[in-house]
């Protein structure tokens, strides 16, 4: 039997974070909510207290947003103070848009690198120092497929997103020794309200399904998860293709 | 990109119109004329009227909000599936008052269509266990109803078809159940009459009691069947161990639509009726309560012109003499299912729209061919000289007149909506057929 793990989420109110939140409160572990908004939070920890009888207890919560980069460290020493100390941080949150919308809208665009990059890194970095100071643990954090190449939709989004894959890498490589084990989600198309409106692709993956898989990286302490997995043979394929096809194809 | 095709569960009729969901539903509902949820009613009960070309989708509102394991009282967001609320409550010996023969349904949709199921004549709809529903109305409000607030659009909500506004949230009470288990028995009933004899009986003894009718057979075979009977199981009764969810097989593509005919209806009638296992045992809820929910997909089994139910519940003064006339009726003109289900009802409930009362109900699966729509206007004319009445989450073929005149609850129905949207924001296809409302 597993030791419950005590896990602070950034974006568990939404998509692939409600469902792994919701797996994580099934099993028993402790958990410790971060969002924007605070009605939403509440609702989301309500849920998970239902849910989570196993480990009965409050669901506490803070405000924490990947735009305000100064409220970061203080979200973090409230979840360690609520938990009574921290073994994982879940990273979910992030902003899309589509190609289109980025081109035309480059203020939008600023927001969207700048969340899910630049902020991001930050957020992990005010993690990654916690983690450490308690002896490791574990850092997972949702990047995307979109950042496995260069690609005509994913321009922009998959630029922010490749910059977030390879500073997990670097991360997980710099301190496994230590104890930090990071891990990098990259989920293909998942049918959320992220992705509402959007054509369906081949392989699309249902937000629990992702959360299952998550989950055991996480136990596994396993360093790139793609979910679902189909999508690490796809993205594969996509990698192999050379430069001459890539700029024929519109995927 | 080609506008995406919703459906009920019957794929008849399909409309091209766009679902729109999000985990915050009062945003998505703002400004639709509709909300739907898994989309399990069979016809066009969940779908846009014509002009309208969207509609809100509730699945991915699904919060559970407040559990009391004293009192069992549960709130959620309406998107909250009974699959889920059968996932976690069972184990902790909790279950739905009242569920459906299916688990694929959301909260608000059974508050909605006010479901009934195998404890009917017991426990009347899942409606009479709700407490308190959070809608958005018509002028954009978002408001709390119950018996004490706002009771005229609480009473016009339960059975309303979603058409009275947005159901956000639902405040119901849970049943304690002695175990995750139930204790059941299957008998063989050769006809018709014998089964309405059979329902009878067994409602004093047993919560739950349904019969599956072979409506395929004709002369002295006609309705004959199988009389389920179930309780929960006491705690010295169950095994130890958790029901096991099944995951159950898929039906992964349409069946070529000769597939489903008389012959093969036949067949299966008579090797599910040969085969009853009548020894009294415990039985698994998946197995009583969900059959079909086994076989993901089973909708494929009708074909691509699709399917409906014609569901009715006939008065108890002709509805041996009705109900037999209405099997006829089938054979003649066309041909059933073997999804035939035969169950008596308890009184009529709060609902003002609500389809059980006092009386006995068939429900019968037909494949969409040429004949369905003249087989349903014939039966319809039937159970309306009889005082009987359909049920709105299953149609997709009734004639408005008809469906008018069995339903002398409408008006005052209508009243009630009218004051709560005079302008007629909230509307369906099924309520611009059936209702009058404007397309």
């Amino acid at each position: 039997m597993k030791v419950a793990m005590k896990v602070a989420i950034l974006g568990a109110t939404k998509g692939m974070g409600r469902a792994l939140a919701r797996r994580f409160a099934e099993r028993g572990d402790s958990l410790f909510l971060m969002g924007r908004d605070g009605d939403d939070l509440e609702r989301s920890a309500r849920d998970l207290e239902v849910r989570g009888a196993k480990a009965p207890g409050m669901v506490q919560h803070a405000a924490c947003d990947l735009e305000r980069p100064e409220g970061f460290g203080a979200a973090l020493d409230a979840a360690q103070a609520a938990l009574g100390g921290l073994d994982a941080v879940v990273v979910t949150a992030g902003l899309f848009a589509t190609q289109e919308a980025l081109e035309s809208d480059a203020e939008l665009a600023r927001r969207v690198l700048t969340v899910d990059f630049a902020n991001t890194v930050v957020f992990c970095e005010e993690a990654r120092k916690r983690l450490l100071a308690r002896g490791g643990g574990t850092l997972c954090v949702f990047s995307s497929v979109a950042g496995e190449r260069g690609r005509k939709p994913v321009v922009l989004y998959g630029a922010a997103k490749a910059g977030l894959s390879q500073y997990l890498e670097g991360l997980d490589h710099k301190f496994r020794a230590q104890g930090l084990k990071t891990i990098c989600v990259k989920p293909g198309f998942v049918r959320t309200s992220m992705t509402e409106g959007l054509k369906v692709p081949p392989f699309a993956g249902e937000p629990d399904a992702v959360a299952a898989r998550v989950l055991a990286a996480v136990d596994r302490g396993t360093p790139v998860v793609y979910a679902p997995g189909i999508w690490a043979l796809v993205m594969f394929a996509i990698r192999m293709l050379p430069r001459f096809v890539m700029r024929k194809i519109g995927f | 990109m080609p506008e995406p095709i919703l459906s009920g569960w019957g794929h008849a009729p399909l409309v091209a119109a766009r679902e729109v969901r999000s985990e915050d539903l009062p945003a998505a509902a703002r400004g639709m004329p509709l909300t739907r949820g898994l989309g399990r009613s069979y016809g066009d009960s969940s779908l846009p009227a014509p002009r309208d070309h969207a509609v809100a989708g509730a699945t991915l509102a699904d919060r559970i909000l407040a559990f009391d394991p004293e009192t069992g009282l549960l709130r959620a967001e309406a998107g909250l599936s009974l699959s889920e609320i059968y996932r976690l409550f069972l184990p902790r010996n909790w279950f739905v008052p009242v569920t459906p023969g299916t688990q694929f349904v959301t909260l608000g949709g059974m508050v909605a269509a006010d479901v009934h199921g195998g404890n009917h004549h017991r426990d009347g709809c899942f409606g009479a266990h709700v407490t308190r529903l959070r809608m958005q109305v018509a002028d954009g409000r978002v408001l709390e109803c119950s018996r004490e607030l706002e009771p005229e659009l609480f009473r016009a909500t339960l059975g309303g078809m979603g058409l009275t506004g947005h159901i956000l949230e639902v405040e119901f009470r849970m049943a304690r159940i002695s175990s995750p288990w139930l204790w059941g028995e299957a008998e063989q009933v050769r006809g018709i009459g014998p089964f309405y004899d059979a329902l009878g009986r067994a409602a004093a003894d047993w919560p739950f009691t349904k019969g599956w009718i072979d409506c395929v057979s004709r002369g002295k075979n006609l309705g004959r069947g199988i009389m389920y009977r179930a309780r929960w199981a006491t705690p010295a009764e169950a095994p130890p161990r958790l029901p096991k969810h099944k995951k159950g097989f898929s039906i992964p593509f349409f069946l070529p639509s000769w597939v489903l005919n008389r012959a093969s209806a036949r067949l299966y009638n008579g090797f599910r009726y040969r085969t009853n296992r009548p020894k009294p045992r415990i039985v698994h809820p998946d197995e009583f309560f969900y059959p079909l929910d086994g076989m993901r997909h089973w909708n494929r089994l009708f074909g691509r012109p699709g399917f409906t139910q014609w569901q009715c519940v006939v008065p108890h003064a002709n509805g041996l003499r009705t109900i037999t006339r209405a099997l006829e009726l089938v054979n003649k003109r066309g041909f059933a299912s073997p999804v035939c289900v035969i169950k008596d009802c308890g009184p009529e409930g709060e609902g003002l729209l609500s389809f059980p009362k006092l009386g006995i109900s068939i429900a019968i699966d037909v494949p969409v061919r040429s004949w369905t729509r003249p087989l349903i206007d014939d039966l319809n004319e039937l159970i309306l000289a009889e005082g009987g009445r359909i049920y709105l989450a299953k149609d997709a073929f009734s004639r408005p007149e008809h469906f008018q005149k069995m339903e002398p609850r409408l008006a005052e129905w209508q009243a009630i909506r009218r004051r709560w949207d005079p302008q007629g924001r909230f509307r369906s296809a099924q309520s611009v057929r059936l209702l009058g409302d404007q397309p």
